[in-house]
């Protein structure tokens, strides 16, 4: 039994979420490729030197590196015959790409795998992650999203796999690329910050969100996020949202600047470590879940731990 | 210009789950329905189309059971012209709700299938893109804004990182994401007039697919409860609690 990992990268740096995946595929199998597809020289090295990679394949284009759902998904179809699972980061990318396989294979899609029980059972939440459904899959060939969360990274260094450049297939596309808008941040990425400092409605506007929560977050080295009430409101970029339809995050530290704590939300979050809940409201359900509360007034209470840091 | 948007029965999401105790799956006995947020989102995006005069026709489709009637209503309430309710107690599996979608497809044969990107039930986030898939159509999931421009849709998406702009050509399949629109709430003008509005029944043996499950579930469960911490009352105890715990 033989896994293909697809890479979650940048062009330039490997993700940690790979490194996440590779360690449930695992549990399939001791022979596992990794698939960099897009801009795959840097990185495609950095695959190489992953603990316990066979080898790694790359594939470059222009369609691929835009991330054309039809062209990856034509790609990693052309190379499903010498594997028995695929198994794909469930970021957004992932999730665009990765049904698309599944459906052009005649599989079902196991979506958010959290927990390998064997070969042919994961684990995977839904509702909001209110409930854990254990699924036993019929199809020989399966194809899986992996939430990089549940699983510990395996060692970035120590591997020497080969690498060896793949022929992308053909295909007539029906899609163009028009323009990207990626949010740049000297901040650490949302997905893998060891503290991530949230905000919520309370924050009432874009400039009061970037005046309280930066300098809080650049004092921790932490990532951003938001509810989707602060995105909805424009107050902060849709890539920062965290919860059941945005970012799923479980950082060491999560600290929540006036969010109630609705369902949606924690469905996002209440895996992290140590969680801190800053809000006015003593009867918020986002205290049900933290470690740490604080009742006070955001506008009091984040000045005075930005004090109290030093 | 022709639109098919599925809409799925679930869950209303103001509703506490409770995981049966036998972990067989969620109790859904005598809890609160309704449309899947995502899925007004799609049948609001296909109003304002047609509001603009860019489409002709919206057509809603439901796969489930009768009771799916409510949620195909209220798609025409919001402004969907016609209903179609694919009858069946199975709980059926993404690839099996594609593979009945597609055979509508080939009977409405719509310009575009707008849908959720997600339901918040399954949350698989699958449906759409295995359309996409079994008709060889081009896909544009996560949007947050959708233009037509002659045979293409400019559809803006929510990726990791930031928006994507792609243009599919017709016909495709587009799915919603939250910041796409508000859905409007029906008049009560409009909820009497949809109870005029025709609706279809048919069996899901009429659409002669393969809806047979390929998964069997071996057990649900509840997710390990955090159970709720201590109140600090100060900036300065809250650094110390979190130097204690080792996170600072
Ligand atoms: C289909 C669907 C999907 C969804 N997906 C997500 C998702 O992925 N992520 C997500 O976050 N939400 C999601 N939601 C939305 C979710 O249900 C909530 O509406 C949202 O999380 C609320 O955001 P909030 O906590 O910022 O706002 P509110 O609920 O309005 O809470 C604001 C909080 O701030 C506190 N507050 C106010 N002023 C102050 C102050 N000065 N100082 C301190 N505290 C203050 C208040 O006491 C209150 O608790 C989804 C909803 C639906 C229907
Ligand atoms: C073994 C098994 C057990 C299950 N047990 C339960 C259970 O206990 N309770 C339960 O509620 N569900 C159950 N289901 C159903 C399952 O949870 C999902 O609802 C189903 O697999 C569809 O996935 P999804 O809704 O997450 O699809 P997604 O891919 O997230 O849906 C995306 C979009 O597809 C469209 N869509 C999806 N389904 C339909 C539909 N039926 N009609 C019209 N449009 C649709 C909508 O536009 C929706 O927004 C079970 C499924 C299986 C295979």
């Amino acid at each position: 039994m033989a896994v293909l990992v697809i890479a979650d990268h940048d062009g330039a740096h490997l993700r940690d979420t790979t490194l996440k995946v590779i360690t449930a595929a695992q549990k399939l199998s001791g022979d596992i490729d990794v698939l960099v597809y897009g801009e795959a020289s840097a990185v495609a090295a950095q695959a190489a030197g992953a603990a316990g990679v066979r080898k790694v394949l790359t594939a470059e284009s222009a369609e691929l590196k835009a991330d054309i759902a039809e062209a990856v998904s034509a790609l990693i179809v052309s190379l499903a015959g010498g594997y028995d699972a695929i198994a794909i980061p469930a970021t957004a990318s992932g999730k665009n790409v990765a049904p698309r396989i599944a459906a052009a294979l005649d599989v079902s899609i196991i979506s958010d795998v959290i927990d390998v029980v064997a070969g042919d059972t994961f684990v995977h939440p839904i509702y909001a992650g209110n409930a854990l459904e254990t699924v036993k899959t019929a199809d020989a060939k399966k194809v899986l999203t992996v939430r990089p969360t549940a699983f510990a990274p395996v060692a970035a260094t120590g591997g020497s796999a080969a690498v060896e450049a793949v022929a992308v297939p053909a295909v007539t596309l029906k899609t163009r690329f028009v323009s990207d808008e990626k949010v740049v941040s000297d901040r650490p990425e949302l997905g893998a910050a060891k503290v991530v400092v949230s905000g919520g409605r309370a924050l009432g506007s874009a400039d009061e969100f970037k005046a309280v929560l930066e300098p809080l977050a650049d004092k921790l080295g932490a990532a951003v996020g938001a509810s989707r009430a602060a995105v909805d409101a424009g107050y902060a970029p849709n890539d920062y949202q965290v919860g059941q339809t945005g970012k799923v995050v479980a950082p060491e530290l999560y600290i929540a600047v006036g969010i109630s704590g609705a369902i949606q939300h924690l469905a996002g979050m209440k895996d992290s470590k140590v969680i801190v809940a800053i809000n006015k409201d003593p009867e918020a359900p986002i205290f049900q879940v933290a470690d740490f509360g604080l009742v006070e007034d955001y506008k009091t209470a984040v000045p005075a731990l930005l004090k109290a840091l030093g | 210009m022709k639109v098919l948007v599925p809409v799925k029965r679930v869950l209303d999401y103001n509703v506490k789950v409770r995981v049966k105790s036998d972990q067989t799956g969620v109790d859904l006995a005598n809890v609160k329905m309704a449309m899947n947020p995502f899925d007004e989102i799609a049948v609001e995006e296909a109003v304002r189309l047609k509001e603009k005069g860019t489409v002709t026709e919206i057509v809603a489709v439901s796969i489930g059971v009768a009771q799916c009637e409510a949620i195909l209503r209220t798609a025409l309430a919001m402004g969907a012209d016609r209903g179609l309710l694919i009858e069946t107690d199975q709980d059926l599996e993404p690839l099996a709700v594609a593979k009945v979608l597609k055979a509508v497809v080939a009977q409405e044969n719509p310009d575009i299938v707008l849908m959720g990107k997600q339901a918040i039930d399954g949350d698989n986030n699958a449906t759409g893109q295995m359309l996409s898939a079994l008709l060889d159509w081009p896909q544009a999931t996560f949007a947050s804004k959708v233009e037509i421009a002659g045979s293409e849709a400019l559809v803006t998406r929510e990726v990791d990182g930031g928006l994507q702009t792609l243009g599919v050509q017709l016909p495709a399949v587009i799915t919603t994401d939250l910041r796409l629109n508000e859905p409007r709430y029906a008049s009560l003008p409009n909820i009497m007039k949809a109870k005029k509005k025709p609706l279809d029944t048919k069996a899901l043996a009429d659409y002669g697919v393969d809806a047979a499950a390929r998964l069997t579930v071996v057990k649900v469960t509840e997710p390990a409860k955090r159970s709720a911490g201590i109140k600090v009352d100060s900036a300065d105890a809250l650094i110390a609690n979190l130097k204690t715990a080792g996170v600072l």
